[in-house]
């Protein structure tokens, strides 16, 4: 008995010692949340767009995976590198290239065509491994698991144009995304984190500093912004607060039922109504 | 209790699997009929109305042709199979008091390991059984019997688990489970069908060892411990099929409509890497966990008999385990190499996005084995009289091994303040950093493997002098294969540094073939130099320190642990996604959690998996004594 006590005690070190390296000796990096379709409407401004664009290529769109500086896997396209000049300023030259068979026309064209059907022209040097450059290892954006929709590649195109600094060519979305289209009406993002709230019904659940109208199912937010980068290790203050919206039941306050709090809200709530929320809740001291 | 063991425990192992091998298939069975005939079904309705796809722009004569069109049977004329559901959050049921992810996940990795233990064993038993039948030395034989005797309670389990797995799927994720079953169907029932056989054939080879046992009934023997592992390598490929599918599906369109030819649903990009990585995987999985069945027995033991067979027991178990460990790296390389090529976007993220800090884990899972499992045969070289003239390599086998594994373990970015990264200049220390690329890891392990197998060498040739006249040219001839392989490997890995990171992967290609050439050449030699060697004396079996005991412990749940967080990272390589690309995960789980959180669902599956592999053990133990007191009486 005493040899099998003893074994039993060694080989639940062992796994505890990895289980604690996993957890104490490397950095816990919180993977990002799978993406959403975008909210775009034509009550955006072009800023905004460009923004957008941006969030999608270093976020959702997955660009940075392989357009980086650091694994040479595919060619730099917002900074000047052995590649030339940024793909907003060298696309038009890409066009006069002697082996570009594609169809389009212009420098914005070329960047559309070049993320919807990568192998129309493949960079030399960059082809999949025994193609001789004839066929791009890049995933089609518009499908498989990134699927951007029109709106949003176009809010990237914008984006890559505007950091090379030429003329951004890209019309803003006059009305709902494309994909959106056989969705229900987009909902309209509310004004203000108050009027936000509101909707969502957050206050019939939580106290809310500022809102007179409170629930006592949820945890009182009073004080938030002093706990929210204490409560779960690794995550700051800002996360705390997003994924506590998004995915309500990853950590739930002693005292209270897991389950209870919607687990949809991402999927109803607007970004800009996200934001405004997670920053009304923190700014506020109540 | 006493009428517990006599009555009860009676041909308890037999009655256990037959018990649960008709449950498994009661449970499958049920599982599949369900789903395929959905329209029959009632009570499951709910969960299929989320399944069928909303009909394009709304159309009403398009909606009622394609509603006429799902009416239609497989096989009839103008069936089209329907695209991957697009499920909402409510589309999953919820049960209360689990949570389906973590239950599916746990499950299925217990399912996972018992079915990889189950698997292997009887793959080297065969070789045993007919080592013995070849060498006529009786001694094998009975090894091979006990090595399948503790895994016929894990086949069991095995079985227990894989219905229990296939109830979760159809309860948490019957939308899933539907749409696979919708283009797997068929091969689900091969599977079954087989797995029935695999049965057959097990039974008859356990209980027909001691019944055929001598001439032409031995042969007999031996084939149906042949067809136990055609069956069990046919289930294992048919399952891997499943796996592969969800990561990289073919036979598909883009929305996920099955085009009807199941071959091609098959035969996805990942499938033959899978399937070579998990059964190099499973012997030496398998040869680790019957290695410890073996280290408990020895430090058990109370005579030195006993002490001698289980010391033997697990020197082979363990020659097994690094046996299948040694070319476990190349075959990971290639599985990554046909990840990269389906998908940059899938290999980059394993490898250099929000998993690669899972690989240093695994880098010190893989160090551990390594240094467990060359202590131990340095141990074993104490039992070997000769054994002195190689014990002074030790110690540079040791600073080499030790050395690579600093390298392997060394991460490309450090955990920084922003402070410390002023401080330092960047994320990457200016030094060590270098060292936390591919270049340098891949050099590491190709040493690694090198110098376990020279420490094998060193083991084996323990107690023999080589006789033959070119003994000189041919130890000459190995040094400078060695000596020209580490140099060749290692100037790889610098020139790796030199070159762009698409070019800089092929590298691993020769680093790998330089390594495979000295195993192989190296063997061959010393295979024609040490035949009919002259013997500085036998090896005394049973004169082994506890401490090596724990090696062999520390090798079973290193590997248990490493397999369970390597099945965690092919399939979270999914990440929001069911089936990759085509059906997507709209769960509340659907989200990729951090490494130490799943490193605390895999430490609670691996704690479930020692118990029950001690009650399998125990099971065995049990049996074993009742057999020695009906012989005794």
């Amino acid at each position: 008995m005493k040899v099998f006590i003893r074994i039993v005690i060694f080989s639940i070190l062992i796994s505890m010692a990895y289980w604690g390296f996993s957890n104490y000796g490397i950095p816990q990096v919180i993977p990002e949340l799978p993406p959403v379709e975008e909210q775009i409407s034509g009550s955006m401004t072009m800023d905004q767009y460009i923004a957008l664009g941006g969030k999608i290529f270093n976020g959702k769109g997955t660009c940075t995976l392989c357009h980086n500086p650091v694994g040479g896997r595919a060619p730099l396209l917002v900074e000047s590198g052995k590649d030339g000049a940024p793909i907003g300023a060298r696309a038009a030259d890409r066009l006069k290239d002697p082996q570009y068979k594609g169809k389009a026309k212009t420098a914005e064209e070329y960047i559309h065509e070049s993320m919807v059907d990568p192998s129309a022209f493949v960079v030399t040097g960059f082809g999949k491994p025994g193609t001789n450059d004839t066929v791009s290892p890049m995933p089609n954006i518009n499908k498989g698991s990134i699927g951007l929709n029109e709106a949003e590649i176009g809010a990237v195109i914008s984006y890559l144009q505007k950091s090379a600094g030429v003329q951004v060519t890209v019309k803003l979305p006059t009305g709902p995304a494309p994909v959106a289209a056989a969705a229900p009406a987009e909902p309209q993002s509310a004004k203000t984190a108050e009027e936000a709230f509101g909707k969502h019904g957050c206050t019939t659940c939580h106290k809310i500093p500022g809102i007179e109208e409170a629930g006592d199912v949820g945890p009182d937010l009073t004080g938030l912004s002093g706990r929210a980068g204490k409560t779960v290790k690794g995550l700051i203050p800002e996360q705390y607060v997003m994924q506590s919206i998004l995915n309500p039941d990853a950590f739930t306050v002693k005292g209270f039922e897991p389950g209870t709090m919607p687990a949809d809200l991402g999927e109803k709530m607007t970004a800009k109504e996200l934001e405004m929320i997670v920053k009304y809740l923190l700014e506020k001291k109540g | 209790m006493g009428f517990l063991r006599k009555g009860l425990f009676k041909g308890v192992s037999f009655r256990f699997t037959s018990l649960t091998a008709c449950l498994f298939l009661l449970f499958f069975a049920s599982t599949l009929i369900l789903p395929i005939s959905h329209n029959a079904s009632l009570s499951l309705k709910p969960a299929f109305a989320t399944e069928a796809p909303a009909p394009a722009g709304g159309e009403a004569a398009k909606a009622e042709e394609g509603k006429k069109e799902g009416e239609k049977k497989e096989g009839e004329k103008g069936f089209t199979y329907q695209p991957a559901p697009k499920l909402k959050v409510g589309d999953y049921p919820i049960v209360k008091g689990f949570n389906s992810r973590i239950a599916v996940w746990i499950v299925a990795q217990l399912h996972l390991w018992f079915g990889a233990f189950v698997l292997a064993v009887p793959i080297f038993v065969l070789v045993i059984e007919g080592v013995g039948m070849a060498t006529k030395d009786e001694r094998y034989d009975h090894m091979a019997h006990e090595f399948i005797k503790v895994s016929m309670t894990a086949f069991s389990l095995t079985a227990s688990l894989g219905g229990l797995l296939t109830i979760m799927f159809v309860s948490f994720y019957p939308d899933f489970f539907k749409y696979m079953a919708s283009i797997f169907g068929k091969t689900m029932i091969i599977y079954a069908i087989l797995f029935f056989g695999e049965s057959f054939c097990l039974y008859i080879y356990y209980y027909g060892w001691d019944r055929m046992n001598k001439g032409f009934s031995k042969w007999v023997h031996l084939t149906m411990g042949l067809m136990l592992n055609v069956f069990g390598m046919t289930l294992m490929v048919l399952s891997n099929v499943w796996a592969s599918f969800m990561m990289a599906p073919s036979g598909v369109d883009d929305a996920g409509v099955f085009t009807g030819n199941i071959w091609e649903a098959i035969r996805g990009p990942l499938w033959n890497p899978i399937n070579l990585h998990r059964f190099i995987a499973n012997i030496a999985f398998g040869g680790s966990i019957v290695g410890a069945y073996a280290a408990y027995k020895f430090l058990s033991a109370k005579t030195n008999e006993e002490k001698a067979h289980y010391d033997w027991m697990g020197y082979t178990a363990n020659f097994i385990a690094i046996f299948g460990f040694l070319p476990l790296p190349f075959a990971g390389y290639w599985l990554m190499k046909e990840v990269y090529g389906y998908s940059q976007q899938m290999g980059i993220t394993a490898m250099g996005g929000a998993f690669a800090w899972l690989f240093i884990i695994q880098a010190v899972l893989i160090g551990s084995l390594f240094l467990g499992a060359n202590y131990y045969l340095w141990c074993g070289m104490g039992r070997i009289k000769g054994s002195e003239r190689y014990t002074p390599a030790i110690k540079y086998l040791i600073v080499v091994i030790v050395g690579c594994f600093l390298v392997w373990f060394t991460p490309h970015t450090l955990i920084m303040t922003a402070k410390e990264v002023t401080q330092v200049g960047g994320t990457h220390h200016p030094v060590l950093g270098s060292l936390g690329v591919m270049s340098a890891k891949n050099t590491a392990v190709n040493i690694l493997i090198v110098s376990t197998f020279l420490s094998f060498m060193l083991y084996r040739r323990s107690n023999k002098i080589a006789t033959a006249s070119w003994t000189s040219t041919g130890n000459a001839i190995q040094v400078a294969l060695f000596t020209a392989g580490a140099i060749n490997i290692v100037f790889l890995g610098v020139y790796g540094y030199f070159i762009p990171a698409n070019i800089r992967i092929g590298l691993s290609i020769p680093q790998v073939m330089t390594t495979l050439t000295i195993i192989v050449v190296s063997s061959i030699l010393d295979g024609f130099m040490y035949k009919g060697a002259k013997s500085t004396g036998p090896i005394e079996w049973g004169k082994m320190g506890a401490r090596s005991q724990y090696a062999l412990f520390l090798l079973a749940v290193s590997f248990t642990w490493l397999m369970g967080l390597m099945g965690y990272v092919r399939s979270a390589l999914r990440q929001h996604w069911h089936v990759y690309t085509i059906f997507r995960d709209n769960s509340i789980d659907a989200f990729t959690p951090t490494l130490g959180y799943a490193a605390g669902i895999i430490t609670i599956a691996v704690y479930i998996f020692i118990a029950l592999v001690i009650f399998a053990f125990w099971i065995a133990n049990f049996s074993a004594k009742k057999h020695a007191e009906a012989t005794t009486h």
